[in-house]
């Protein structure tokens, strides 16, 4: 079946199996590679990105329930890696081997949208879908925080973000 | 007393080649010479090599090789940043370039296994780094007519101070490529009080691009016309195919291929296993047709084999004599005959998963009897090895390009999805690439073995530990422990205990196995220093002071080095490390109960602290875990205190407390709710919804501290894994007075009233 969304701004049509999950259409169709296979059942969080500014386990959602929304992956967070959480990651040397951030900034980025200030405990209840192998969980606690009041330092500036312009789904 | 490392391969010298790049700049490569093959690698003026350790070019930028694989151990920073210290350059104007597996070029070898990279590499990378300098400053002396006394070096320029000149190096690369290069066995090196980038903070060279999404793993590798595959093996380990529906397999949409794999029956299934490979122009279709695939299996003898079936075959083995004696020391009857107080008791730890988040995947492209892969792979050697007799072709026809691992843990030195997807490839004209699936992974690993300890142990009427003896069960045939269900005869209390025993039987078993982060450490550990805290007790000793004074006895001395037990690899990447050395466990174990405030605080009811310690790797780590149980035996680790004598330097400042973070995380991962259950020969669970990682909520604060020694810098892959473990197990038992033998801690009861 083909159909027709907007990923990272851009409007886009693929024609696959309507039972194809937007990871393989994200993947190996519009060759993004930045979401990552990790369990294919949603367990994990590594495939997380945004449809209609929600978080969505792209493992798990068909792309035949696609047409018409819009979806934001990690390489759509921002263009140059300005993105309060990216910097955050940057600073604080989150990552190990890598392969879950994606996923986790993707999870956080929803998180502060609708909580620009969030406690501990609202990160681990938002970020606990988000398996990190290599346990660099404590950075990712703190790369938030510290992401969070990056954002409110820089709240006069332009509303980037991956939900910018979208509404919650 | 202190530990001295005896350097690597000692019996070879590595040498320096020079190069001039045409249209500007300077290449650095080293090359081995070996004490058997004097000029094997030796290059005539003529070689140009496009792949060497560093390329300094005209506008001064440095481009350095990191030539070990990365799977998150952070070696791709911090290989470059020790050649680049001695080189003395600005970080900034440095640019890292994974590269190819070439063992003619790049030396020490190229693995990630056995928290080895630091060890052998700390000293040739900084002659490497230091030569290039040399090479640097000499060619400004002659160009100002000045002593090489009068100048010095930082950030990429060097200076002559009496007339404040400067040159830079990338206008001095030009020159210095003509100079003769130095011999690296006595080129100067930084005092290390000079270093800028040793001991700092350095972030990931690739964090830009993991936070931005660029494709940087073995699973994103694309190519045009490439295509995807799956590959089914059968669920009994070892079994192979009778049949397959292939035909309605084909007929699926875009499937290409579909073909049965004989396979050879391999040692530990650690190469080609039969199989059904289905090739479609996309991964999905291949997976989707995989869904309608039906195979008659011949299950093969492991079909009868049972996680259950294991457990009773090692009770039975534990009441009779041990297979064999490993080691004894002293007269372990009399003493436990003599004993004031001795106690009993049997440890279990299960088999579990490596479970990197990427599951495993190659591409490869077969053409004109050549193979280029692209792979997630931690040893590329045996990889190529594998791959070459497997496909029946040489070594030399393939290319192998090592790519970012999504974590490793272990796992990807096996590297049986490299062979699988060499042998697809060379049945299809067109680069493919294989891709498991997270069931795939769970199912088929090499697990951590399981293993039972069955321990009696002595006191006597002063609290003194006086008698030991182990009876360790494990996998294997014969007197061959399956590949890492091994123990070393010296593993601590070894030595220290004046009549000790430790002994084996072995299991037989079908299911593979393999080193996992600090192999057999990651087991033994648990039930060795667990142990030790049940004899404390026996002695109405504290936990700590109880080590202390057992690292204070007069260790009874090693025996030549002999060979390794067969069967035992994974203990360290066959590097050889140095004895125990009590003084440095000594330092650590202090200096972690006095950052935990080790029994100088009051904790309530409930709450506890427990400690571990445990030296492998050339790594000595103490660590303490505090933790609270609610009566209703719901677990909280509240805080990990690590200390660890890694030798003088922590070399990456920034890394080092992240894996040391995750290494303890990492074991209470382990130690909560990690188990393989293995049922009519095949792998119970299946994905992460039963075999549990550690989620954010359940990540406690760890505070790691580095207590720097003289000695040199070692690797931290592993090592800080092992003691958190037992104790976690012993913070439990001090909350609620349960003693924790059998893990994972799911199918324990700690309820208290």
């Amino acid at each position: 079946m083909t159909v027709t969304f907007r990923v990272n701004g851009k409007q886009t049509t693929a024609d696959v199996a309507d039972d194809t999950p937007l990871l393989w259409v994200l993947r190996d169709v519009l060759e993004l590679k930045g979401t990552k296979f990790g369990c294919g059942i949603g367990t994990c969080g590594a495939c997380t990105v945004h449809v209609n500014g929600a978080t969505v386990r792209s493992c798990q959602r068909k792309v035949s329930t696609l047409n018409g929304v819009e979806v934001t992956t990690i390489e759509g967070l921002s263009s140059d890696g300005s993105h309060p959480l990216q910097k955050a990651w940057e600073e604080l040397d989150v990552p190990q081997c890598g392969y879950c951030q994606a996923g986790q900034l993707m999870s956080a980025a929803a998180l502060l949208v609708k909580t620009p200030n969030p406690t501990d405990a609202q990160i681990d209840a938002a970020m606990n879908g988000n398996i990190c192998r290599c346990t660099t969980y404590l950075r990712i606690r703190a790369a938030i925080h510290k992401a969070a009041t990056m954002k409110a330092a820089d709240s006069n500036g332009a509303n980037r973000g991956a939900s910018s312009g979208a509404s919650d789904a | 007393m202190t530990t001295t490392t005896t350097p690597v391969h000692v019996n070879r010298r590595q040498f320096l080649r020079v190069t001039s790049i045409v249209g500007g700049g300077m290449l650095l490569a080293t090359y081995i010479e070996t004490a058997t093959s004097a000029t094997a690698w030796a290059m005539t003026p003529a070689d140009f090599v496009p792949n060497a350790y560093i390329k300094i070019t005209p506008d001064g930028i440095v481009t350095i090789i990191a030539k070990n694989p990365e799977i998150g151990q952070g070696v791709k920073t911090m290989l470059p940043m020790i050649i680049a210290d001695e080189l003395d350059v600005d970080w900034k104007n440095v640019r890292i370039e994974q590269g190819l597996f070439d063992p003619a070029k790049y030396q020490p070898g190229q693995g990630a296994g056995g928290s080895t990279a630091t060890p052998q590499n700390w000293t040739p990378m900084r002659r490497v780094g230091a030569a290039a300098r040399a090479m640097l400053v000499v060619a400004a002396t002659q160009t100002w007519s000045v002593p090489e006394s009068e100048c010095t070096t930082a950030l990429g320029v060097v200076t002559h101070r009496a007339s404040g000149r400067k040159l830079s190096y990338g206008q001095l690369v030009d020159k210095a490529a003509t100079m003769p290069a130095p011999d690296l066995a006595t080129v100067k090196l930084k005092d290390p009080k000079d270093y800028k980038i040793i001991g700092t903070k350095v972030p990931g060279v690739d964090n830009h691009a993991i936070v931005t999404g660029k494709p940087l793993y073995g699973i994103d590798i694309t190519m045009p016309g490439m295509l995807s595959a799956v590959f089914e093996k059968c669920p009994v380990f070892g079994g192979t195919v009778k049949s397959a529906n292939l035909d309605e397999i084909k007929a699926q949409p875009g499937v290409k291929h579909a073909f049965v794999v004989e396979g050879i029956t391999p040692l530990n299934l650690q190469g080609l296993v039969g199989g059904v490979a289905i090739v479609a122009d996309t991964w999905w279709q291949a997976q989707s047709a995989r869904k309608k695939l039906t195979v008659v299996w011949d299950e093969g003898p492991t079909a009868e084999q049972s996680s259950v079936a294991f457990a009773a075959k090692s009770l039975e083995l534990s009441k009779q004599p041990p297979q064999r004696s490993l080691r004894k020391d002293g007269d372990p009857d009399a003493a436990l005959k003599g004993a004031s107080r001795t106690v009993e008791a049997a440890y279990f730890y299960p088999f579990i998963s490596h479970s990197p988040l990427e599951p495993q995947n190659t591409t490869a492209l077969f053409k004109d009897g050549k193979l280029e892969i692209w792979s997630p792979t931690q040893q590329p050697a045996s990889g190529r090895r594998l791959v070459a007799q497997t496909l029946g072709i040489q070594e030399a026809d393939i290319t192998l390009h090592i790519t970012r691992s999504g974590g490793g843990f272990g796992r990807r030195l096996n590297n049986d999805y490299m062979v699988e997807a060499a042998w697809i490839a060379k049945q299809v004209p067109a680069p493919v690439k294989l891709l498991w699936t997270r069931e795939d992974d769970v199912q088929h690993d090499f697990y951590r073995p399981a293993g039972w300890h069955y321990f009696t142990g002595g006191v006597d009427a002063a609290g003194k530990l006086v008698a030991w003896r182990d009876h360790f069960v494990s996998f294997g045939e014969g007197d061959r422990f399956a590949p890492s269900a091994s123990i070393g005869a010296t593993e601590f209390p070894a030595r220290f205990i004046p009549n000790f025993e430790l002994a084996a039987s072995v299991v037989a078993s079908g299911v593979p196995t393999g080193a996992l982060r600090a192999p057999g450490s990651n087991g033994i550990a648990f039930a060795i220093q667990s142990f030790i805290d049940e004899l404390a007790q026996a002695a109405g000793k504290d936990p700590v002071q109880f080590r202390l004074d057992l690292l204070a006895n007069t260790p009874i001395p090693n025996p030549p080095p002999a060979a390794p037990p067969a069967g035992g690899g994974g203990r360290g990447g066959g590097f050889q490390a140095p004895g125990f050395d009590a003084q440095r466990m000594t330092g650590v174990v202090k200096l972690v109960a006095e950052k935990s405030n080790w029994a100088k605080v009051p904790l309530p009811k409930g709450t506890g602290m427990g400690v571990g310690m445990h030296f492998s790797h050339m790594g000595y780590f103490a660590e303490v875990v505090q933790a609270t149980v609610a009566k209703d035996g719901t677990l909280k680790v509240d805080k990990v205190w690590i200390a660890g004598d890694i030798g003088s330097q922590v070399i990456n400042v920034s890394h080092s407390e992240n894996q040391a973070q995750g290494a303890a995380l990492d074991g209470i991962a382990e130690a909560l709710g990690q188990e393989i259950t293995i049922v009519k020969g095949r792998t119970v669970q299946a994905n992460f919804n039963n075999f549990l990682l550690l989620r954010l909520r359940q990540a406690c604060p760890v505070e790691v501290t580095f207590l720097k020694t003289d000695n040199p810098p070692t690797g931290l892959g592993e090592p800080a894994l092992p003691p958190v473990i037992p104790a976690l197990c012993g913070a439990i038992f001090a909350a609620t007075g349960k003693r924790i033998r059998s893990i994972p801690l799911s199918k324990q009861d700690l309820s208290w009233s």
